[in-house]
């Protein structure tokens, strides 16, 4: 590296440590929540109640992720329907929204057309978009559609995310216009090119659309709260809300710990899959 | 983008201009169908679930609207009421706002930038570990982690907070944290600020490390000679577009967030004390069913969040040809 370049280093020196030292307590104040509710639902039920409280756990068990499953069974609407919800939702969700997500960004990156400059900025503007705000309309319009207590309804509010569609642009928009020219040459057609050549060269933009759209879905209690009244439609969020909720319950807390990590686990094991990829995207995230 | 290329400079037209040549190239053909094919499904869905619902949002703010009799047009009513009679709104919401906003908001972003600009001073297996873990809590938004701070602050001597102060000596009493009307905010502010490392912190690490190395040199030999004024001159002025990027991801986190304290503390909280706009949009919505009057807040908040954005754009977007460069023709 270039003398006087202090980013990014390629190896260890003394100067850094400094660095190190200043950040740590934030990084240990921002990473103790995380390892305390990784201690917490391994917690047996004396220590979780233990006085003084512990925070890490000596005895570690099961037994909270087994109570939380026979808890639900005799509840009515076993964990496993909820589960099941929750994954189809989430897997229809992210492939519908990753399909949408690049198809637009394509067209929006390279392909000239009236209305492309408009659809750029609405897209940007949207990007601002408040969710919540709008769940009264938002909620009109599942009425109005026929969707309330179809599974659609939890889909389709969150196929569309703009920030996702802006990300994946910028990336599309690396993609040198020589190629697609020389692609268009051979008589290659416009689905030919976003199969064959945008598609695989913007890996890293999908993975980190569908790390977007998945923390979005996984996470999502709205849809579940207001567009289903049917308690077997609703999806393991809501569930693990009502157990977090509901009970005060000596054997409540254990189970909504145990609820908390499985809501947790996938985002974070999806994350460390992907995160290479997400820097790489992220470098052109830039609003210019 | 390309609107840029009109006023851009020499060198920035100079790479645009391949682009230029293959844009005619293609216009020749029969265009306007093959976007729309492409777009045409996103389009729809957008339309049908953001569109429409913020148009609607703005009908139903000129109505009475109890969700069972068709709405009833009021005219500004719901707007005049939000700023003359809602005694909740002016006292407690819109200050709780702003102050949540302002240090979650401002306080994060400024917090994510020192943090990835020193992560980006660390060697790539650290700086992967720590951004990692502070990465991490802007997964979890709010409800996994619901149960997590009703522990930590739990009203008694089980309560993990409760229990460290008394050891230290702070206290000699538990704290019920989640009742006193004097902690709500500032626990909200901590819980937000917690999760406030999102994507926005991801792509300020990216542009800091994507900064052309050659100007390091060059300043180098120019006298800086600091990690400090390095960050000032050198860094900043070339990644803005991230910046700017981050900036809008802050903001809207900041007027987003607010879930968490309905799921901690019930809606409305207690004495109004954490009460944030989206909060009182739900109590009105979803509790007192003023359909109309809370359309007429989310109308409010969302206008907020544009004028916030804006702010951002201006103070953010370059105006000096030089900075502009920077980033963006980076990887190209």
């Amino acid at each position: 590296m270039a003398k006087g370049r202090k980013i990014n280093p390629k190896k260890f020196e003394i100067g850094q440590l400094k660095i190190i030292l200043l950040i740590l307590p934030l990084v240990i104040f921002m990473g103790m929540p995380i390892i305390f509710i990784l201690n917490h639902a391994f917690k047996p039920m004396e220590e979780l109640f233990a006085f003084p409280p512990t925070f890490f756990v000596k005895n570690p068990t099961l037994e909270n992720f087994s109570k939380l499953i026979k808890f639900s069974d005799s509840s009515g609407i076993p964990l496993s329907r909820y589960l099941f919800n929750s994954l189809i939702v989430t897997v229809i969700t992210v492939g519908l929204a990753l399909l949408l997500t690049t198809m637009s960004a394509f067209a929006l990156a390279k392909i000239k057309f009236k209305g492309r400059n408009m659809l750029t900025q609405i897209n940007q503007i949207a990007i601002m978009f408040v969710s919540t705000a709008v769940l009264i309309p938002r909620y009109l319009v599942i009425c109005n559609l026929g969707l309330i207590d179809n599974l659609l309804a939890h889909i389709l509010p969150l196929v569309a995310m703009p920030v996702a569609l802006f990300l994946v642009k910028q990336f599309v928009e690396q993609i040198p216009d020589s190629l697609l020219e020389a692609a268009y040459m051979d008589g290659a057609t416009d689905l030919d090119i976003y199969l064959k050549v945008i598609l695989p060269m913007i890996r890293p933009a999908v993975a980190t659309a569908s790390i977007l759209v998945f923390q979005q879905v996984w996470t999502n209690m709205e849809t579940s709260s207001y567009f289903f009244s049917d308690d077997s439609m609703k999806t393991l969020t809501f569930y693990m809300n009502t157990l977090v909720n509901a009970n005060n319950t000596v054997a409540g807390q254990g189970m909504a710990a145990a609820a908390s990590l499985i809501m947790f686990l996938p985002n974070l094991i999806l994350f460390i899959i992907l995160q290479n990829k997400v820097m790489n995207t992220m470098a052109s995230s830039g609003i210019k | 983008m390309e609107t840029q290329a009109k006023a851009a400079p020499a060198a920035e037209a100079a790479a645009v201009v391949p682009k230029k040549r293959k844009r005619n190239k293609i216009s020749r053909r029969e265009n306007n169908w093959r976007g729309w094919l492409f777009i045409g499904p996103y389009a729809v869905i957008f339309s049908v679930f953001i569109l429409i619902p913020v148009i609607l949002a703005v009908i139903l703010s000129f109505t009475n609207f109890n969700a069972i009799q068709f709405p009833q047009f009021v005219g500004f009513l719901n707007y005049i009421t939000i700023l003359t009679n809602d005694a909740e709104f002016m006292k407690y919401v819109l200050p709780n706002t702003v102050i949540y906003a302002v240090i979650v908001g401002i306080g994060g972003y400024v917090l994510s930038f020192i943090l990835a600009w020193a992560l980006c001073n660390l060697t790539k297996p650290v700086r992967t570990v720590f951004a990692l873990i502070l990465y991490s809590p802007s997964m979890t938004t709010g409800v996994a982690m619901t149960v997590l701070w009703k522990v930590i602050f739990s009203g008694d001597q089980t309560g993990l907070l409760n229990s460290w102060l008394m050891e230290l000596g702070v206290i000699t009493e538990p704290v019920i944290w989640l009742t006193d009307t004097r902690f709500l905010l500032p626990i909200v502010i901590i819980i937000g600020l917690w999760s406030s490392m999102g994507i926005g912190f991801l792509s300020m690490i990216a542009g800091i490390l994507n900064t052309d190395a050659t100007l390091y040199e060059a300043a180098s030999i120019d006298g800086i000679s600091n990690r400090f004024q390095e960050m000032i001159y050198i860094t900043i002025p070339q990644m803005k577009p991230q910046m700017l990027f981050a900036a809008v991801m802050a903001i809207v986190g900041a007027f987003q967030n607010g879930m968490i304290t309905s799921m901690l503390v019930g809606n409305p909280s207690p004495g109004y004390a954490s009460q944030l706009m989206v909060n009182h949009i739900e109590d009105y919505g979803f509790l007192r069913y003023e359909m109309g009057y809370a359309a007429a807040i989310s109308v409010v908040l969302l206008l907020i969040v544009q004028l916030f954005s804006k702010g951002a754009n201006v103070l953010l977007t370059d105006k000096d040809p030089y900075g502009k460069k920077g980033a963006e023709e980076e990887d190209g």
